[in-house]
């Protein structure tokens, strides 16, 4: 068995005590605690909530925009974060490049407010 | 001031687009104008490119000049570019091709005042001058072929302008169909040369080794198959008499002076791939077709197909001379009978116009009165062709005939035929003079003939002009005259040179003298004074030319049209058939692959996985091999 | 961990020259968008129309100032090696800056007529635009990747603009799955190909080939195999082309111009600078796939064209088989070849803008059913002849470009001697031609009295139509010039 082979049977054997240790202990809790259903217990946990309707309900178009939007300014974090780290090293070239991308996005986003997508009508 | 030459085409082909966008807008005579003025510019330019060759040395051969506009069709071996050559050949056809054009031009606006098509008319005028130039210029065989082919749909155009009327319009079909005859030659005889000599170029093909004698005599007598049937000659001359439906400016220019003669253009460029044997048959169907033409031209009675006949047998000398071998004297005569033609066709529809579109003689006579310019003008081209000293077709016409003298083979035998004809000529062209200008006045009451316009008669004296003096340009008298001859002498292989004696010369050219006075007394004792009578001399058969038109017609219509119709069932039946079948077995393939179109996203993705397994299956079968 | 310490950062050396192409498209595309979110009211198409005009002649410019230096100094590269500057990317930046003015123009009457927002649509035209620009100058696949997507994400949206129209919606929707799905064949290639040479960068990757002799060889070829996926399903090559119909059909029109022949165009550049010139020693390997291609394309394009009964799917199968042609051209794997392919590219695209100019102008898109053109011939003759000329075009015939276009692809396949896939290109050419004559039948053969349709015209389609009917036919008499642009076009890798 190559060496290679050999480290990714470590990752093997680690996979298989994982699920076999989980599995045991559902397993081990199955067995241990008493069964008493009721309608009540069966439902889906919904934070507390009842789930009402079916599970194809319409939901608000709004929440896509803005989870859009989320996405966007996450990815600009996960830019930004690195850069921050090092800012030092980049100088003003970094600075300036930097710059260059958060005004386009600041352009995307005014452009975005300017046709109303960020009203919540 | 050679390189101008890209303006000589260039002119006519700006006249053309400038008509195409704006002529039914200009209208009369503004059309007409524009027209003119790109023909005259494209003439000044060919002087001034003349001018620039004359500068250079004629015997250093730089007087030869290419100009490479691109390379046109660059095909494996075969390299054709989109050139002109500028030498003292294409030179001197350019000169009297936009010359006697350009007054053409300036006669038309006259004679095609009020027709509903007049800028129309100028319109295909400058698009033929520009595929004539094309022709003329053009530096290899291919280009040439597109001039060829321009000028052809152009004389259709022309041919059939009046399309309204059922001859004109046959006329045009007619002249299509046989033209095609000759085009067929062309074709043939470049893609010979291409595969003997590996080149489509004048320079090159004239710089090649000759090619053997069976090949060479083949591409020769291809080479004047096409000729033949651009210049109409035996036995495919029948579309020319007919293709005087025609407007009567585009029969002086198209079908007398330019169009025509680029089959003795054609052969004389090509003068270095010609072998004696095609040489000899070239002479003899010259000299069969002058003396045909000639004979047809006697029994005439429409103006226009005296004349048309005429051409067709001043041709036959042109190829007579280039049969001979004396390719100078072709051209010589070229350009002498673009001259008086074009005056004699300008002249007679000069006639035609002030008689009110009458074109039979015999409703003419005694116009010299009322019509003394074209009257004058029109005595000096009789003249001219009647071959009377010292007028233009005299020195040309003389020179042929001692050439056809000097013929190694059957050289009295041709110059004799060529004497007939000079009588012919003398004779039928003074019966037309004295019935149209002489005699007393046949023509009905309510006619009254007049005079044209200046835009027609300046044309007309200027042409005059030229026929009388344009002998001038190759005199024989003494050796450093013969201008014309020292001009276009690179242009030749085997130069050639008169072996006859003075005397000899002297001798043969009295009795051409001599021979055209007999056409002309005899012409003036039976039509003037009426001392022969008249009614034996225009016989039918003479008068239907000898019937070869008739038959034609017969053959193509009876046991040619069936043959044809059995080839169109086989078309139908076999070769679409098949073709048929084929397409069908393509769309039952094409129903079969269809399914794959489903418009279900999953099934093109699945097309794509596919597709990616195959392609990688196929590199890893690579791979195993 | 005491030894950190502060170095100064060295990028590397930027042409900002180089760069200028596309930024000035990129400029311009936030330009549109600044300039109508500020406005009070909603910014007009004339506006749109000539900045997007404006933006693309700059470019040019610049591209064509770009060409002299390479013609001086030779071709060069940029951003540590990953930006080409030769007469390739120049060739396509020429090619593409053509294909965004011709589609501004299209769309300029037809945002109109349909009501769609133009700002946006012209936004995401020259990001595309800058996209293509970027995937055929590109010298490293990271780079060429982000030129594809940003050239593809602006086609999904342009398609899906058309709102009310659910066939646009449906569309969109197949392009980008099927767009994303075939991306990540090609995603999954750049890895392996680096896996394989170690770079992402292709000049590096050529020089690697050269100097390395694989034992063992199968992670190359399973990279070549997917990368050739994801490349083939851009151009619409068969079997990856099924998604074309559906989405041409379903497209705006000036969309649909702009799918077939500037994101076929840019397709065909990624393609030639990977395979022609970084993979240039395996080619043994990947020839004979690219002419299996080839011909499964040309059979399946000039086949499927014949069944058609729609205009735009009639033309939709069309462009499948000139992407074959291409590809034949591509399958010689010559200098001959790649400059035979360029000049298709070239001409090819200018004939299928002027079709889908004419096509967008007919009418609506909900459906173009052939028997729309019956008549046109008799009732708008110019446009007839115009449309004529360009079908022709396609069909190869002579004294067009199409003719010039097609002769030089089969000489190509002749001289590096695939008689087969030649005597191929040539009988699909004619089963093709049959396609083409069917819409100009249409066009001419009308019965006694009907009368033809009369569309409504823009004159910036005339123009549109006027250039492309024009550019063919004079191509097809004097090529010489586009020829040997092509010839100079062809693509060098080197370092910088």
């Amino acid at each position: 068995m190559s060496e290679l082979l050999r480290s990714y049977l470590t990752v093997g054997i680690f996979g298989v005590a994982a699920i076999a240790m989980a599995g045991a202990m559902l397993t081990i809790a199955r067995i241990l605690r008493p069964s008493r259903p009721t309608r009540q217990k069966l439902i889906a946990y919904e934070s507390g909530v009842d789930p009402v309707g079916g599970d194809w309900a319409q939901s608000q178009i709004r929440y896509y925009v803005f989870a859009v939007l989320f996405v966007l300014f996450d990815v600009e974090a996960v830019f930004i974060f690195p850069w921050a780290t090092r800012l030092e090293v980049y100088g003003v070239f970094g600075l300036v490049e930097m710059a260059i991308f958060i005004f386009i996005l600041l352009l995307g986003l005014f452009y975005a407010w300017r046709k109303g997508v960020l009203r919540w009508v | 001031m050679v390189e101008l030459i890209w303006l000589v085409p260039a002119l006519p082909l700006l006249g053309f687009f400038l008509l195409l966008l704006i002529g039914h807008k200009v209208g009369e005579p503004g059309s007409g104008w524009i027209a003119t003025i790109a023909a005259g510019g494209s003439f000044l330019a060919t002087l001034a490119v003349f001018v620039g060759l004359l500068g250079r040395d004629g015997h250093a051969g730089d007087r030869s000049y290419e100009f490479i506009l691109f390379e046109w069709l660059p095909a494996g071996s075969l390299k054709v570019e989109a050139g002109f050559l500028v030498d003292p050949l294409s030179i001197t056809m350019a000169l009297f091709v936009t010359g006697v054009g350009s007054l053409i031009h300036l006669y038309s606006i006259g004679y095609m005042h009020g027709d509903p098509k007049f800028s129309k008319f100028f319109l295909y005028l400058n698009l033929f001058l520009f595929s004539m130039l094309m022709l003329v210029f053009g530096n290899n065989l291919v280009v040439t072929f597109l001039g060829w082919e321009g000028v052809g749909a152009c004389s259709y155009f022309l041919i059939s302008f009046w399309h309204q009327r059922e001859s004109a319009a046959r006329a045009g079909k007619k002249a299509f169909v046989t033209n095609r005859v000759g085009d067929w030659g062309f074709m043939i005889a470049t893609f010979a040369i291409w595969s003997a000599l590996g080149t489509v170029t004048y320079t090159e093909i004239s710089n090649s080794p000759a090619m053997s004698a069976a090949t060479g005599t083949a591409v020769s007598l291809l080479l004047f198959v096409a000729a033949a049937g651009k210049s109409a000659q035996l036995p495919l001359y029948v579309w020319l008499p007919d293709a005087m439906e025609g407007p009567t400016p585009v029969s002086a220019m198209v079908h007398a002076a330019t169009m025509v003669t680029s089959g003795v253009y054609l052969l004389v460029r090509m003068n270095s791939v010609l072998t004696d044997d095609a040489l000899l048959v070239i002479a003899v169907v010259g000299a069969a077709t002058a003396l045909f033409a000639a004979l047809c031209a006697v029994a005439q009675h429409d103006i226009k197909k005296v004349l048309a006949y005429s051409t067709v047998s001043q041709l036959g000398y042109m190829f007579l001379a280039i049969g001979s071998g004396a390719y100078v004297a072709a051209i010589f005569h070229v350009i002498t009978h673009a001259f008086f033609k074009a005056l004699l066709f300008l002249g007679s529809g000069s006639v035609i116009h002030g008689m009110h579109d009458e074109q039979d003689m015999r409703k003419m006579g005694a116009l010299r009165a009322v019509m003394p310019i074209t009257a004058g003008t029109f005595i000096v081209g009789w003249l001219a062709i009647a071959g009377v000293p010292p007028f233009a077709g005299f020195w040309s016409k003389d020179e042929i005939l001692l050439a056809a003298w000097e013929q190694k083979n059957i050289g009295p035998l041709l110059w004799f035929v060529g004497l007939v004809t000079a009588l012919l000529t003398a004779y039928y062209m003074s019966r037309q003079v004295i019935l149209v200008f002489f005699g007393k006045q046949n023509w009905e009451e309510d006619v009254h003939p007049h005079e044209s316009s200046w835009t027609m008669t300046t044309p007309l004296c200027l042409l005059a002009g030229a026929a009388v003096v344009g002998g001038a340009i190759n005199l024989p008298l003494v050796k450093d005259w013969l201008v014309l001859e020292h001009f276009l002498e690179p242009i030749f292989h085997h130069p050639h040179h008169f072996s006859s004696g003075t005397a000899t010369k002297i001798a043969l050219a009295v009795i051409s003298v001599v021979a055209g006075l007999i056409g002309i007394s005899i012409a003036i004792l039976s039509w003037l004074t009426r001392r022969i009578p008249t009614d034996r001399l225009e016989p039918e058969f003479l008068e239907n030319a000898m019937y070869v038109d008739a038959t034609y017609a017969r053959v193509v219509g009876g046991t040619g049209t069936s043959a044809f119709q059995k080839t169109a069932d086989f078309d139908s039946s076999v070769v679409d058939g098949s073709v048929n079948g084929l397409g069908r077995l393509i769309m039952k393939f094409g129903q079969l692959i269809q399914p794959t179109q489903s418009g279900y996203m999953r099934n093109y993705a699945i097309g794509i996985a596919v597709g990616a397994l195959a392609i990688i299956a196929l590199l890893a079968w690579g791979l195993l091999l | 961990m005491g030894s950190l310490q502060l170095v100064g950062f060295v990028g590397p050396s930027v042409n900002w020259w180089a760069l200028l192409p596309q930024i000035i498209l990129l400029g311009a595309a936030l330009a549109v968008l600044l300039v109508s979110a500020l406005a009070p009211q909603r910014a007009s198409t004339v506006f749109t129309t000539v900045t997007t005009l404006c933006a693309a002649l700059t470019s040019f410019v610049v591209a064509l100032g770009l060409w002299s230096d390479v013609k001086a100094d030779g071709p060069s590269s940029s951003i540590a090696s990953a930006f080409g500057v030769d007469g390739f990317s120049i060739f396509f930046t020429v090619l593409i800056l053509i294909g965004l003015a011709t589609t501004a123009l299209l769309s300029h009457g037809y945002l109109d007529r349909e009501e769609m927002d133009p700002p946006e649509f012209h936004a995401l035209l020259l990001c595309s635009a800058a996209g293509a620009i970027v995937m055929a100058s590109a010298n490293d696949l990271i780079v060429m990747f982000l030129g594809l997507e940003a050239l593809s994400i602006g086609i999904y949206v342009m398609i899906a603009m058309h709102h009310r129209r659910s066939e646009a919606r449906e569309s969109a929707i197949k392009y980008f799955v099927l767009g994303a799905f075939s991306s990540a064949f090609l995603l999954y290639g750049i890895a392996l190909t680096y896996g394989a040479t170690g770079s992402t960068n292709l000049v590096h990757i050529r020089s690697y080939l050269d100097a390395v002799v694989f034992q063992d060889q199968h992670l190359l070829m399973a990279a070549m195999a997917l990368l050739l996926v994801g490349l083939s399903f851009k151009v619409a090559a068969a079997p990856f082309h099924f998604w074309a119909p559906d989405v041409y059909q379903g497209a705006p029109s000036p969309v649909t111009g702009w799918m077939a022949s500037i994101a076929k165009a840019a397709g065909f550049a990624a393609l030639l600078r990977i395979f022609f010139a970084a993979f240039a020693s395996h080619d043994v390997d990947w020839a004979p796939i690219v002419g299996a291609l080839a011909v499964i394309t040309l059979v399946i394009g000039s086949v499927m064209a014949i069944l058609q009964t729609d205009i735009k799917r009639m033309l939709a199968f069309s462009s499948v088989s000139h992407a074959g042609y291409v590809l034949v051209a591509v399958h010689s794997a010559s200098a001959t070849g790649t400059s035979a392919a360029l000049f298709y590219l070239f001409t090819y695209t200018l004939m299928v803008l002027g079709s889908f100019a004419i096509v967008g102008a007919m009418g609506p898109d909900d459906e173009h059913p052939l028997s729309r053109y019956t008549g046109l011939g008799r009732s708008r003759p110019v446009i007839a002849i115009g449309f004529t000329v360009l079908l022709l075009a396609q069909a190869g015939i002579p004294t067009t470009s199409g003719f010039i276009a097609k002769f030089q692809v089969i000489a190509a396949a002749v001289e590096s001697e695939s008689y087969f896939i030649a005597g191929v290109s040539m009988v699909t050419a004619v089963i093709g031609a049959f396609m083409y004559l069917r819409i100009v039948m249409a066009m001419y053969v009308v019965d006694e009295g009907e009368e033809g349709p009369r569309p409504i015209w823009h004159w910036t389609t005339s123009v549109v139509v006027l250039a492309a009917v024009g550019f063919t036919i004079i191509v097809g008499l004097v090529p010489q010039f586009l020829i040997e642009f092509a010839r100079d076009a062809v693509p060098v890798l080197v370092r910088g």
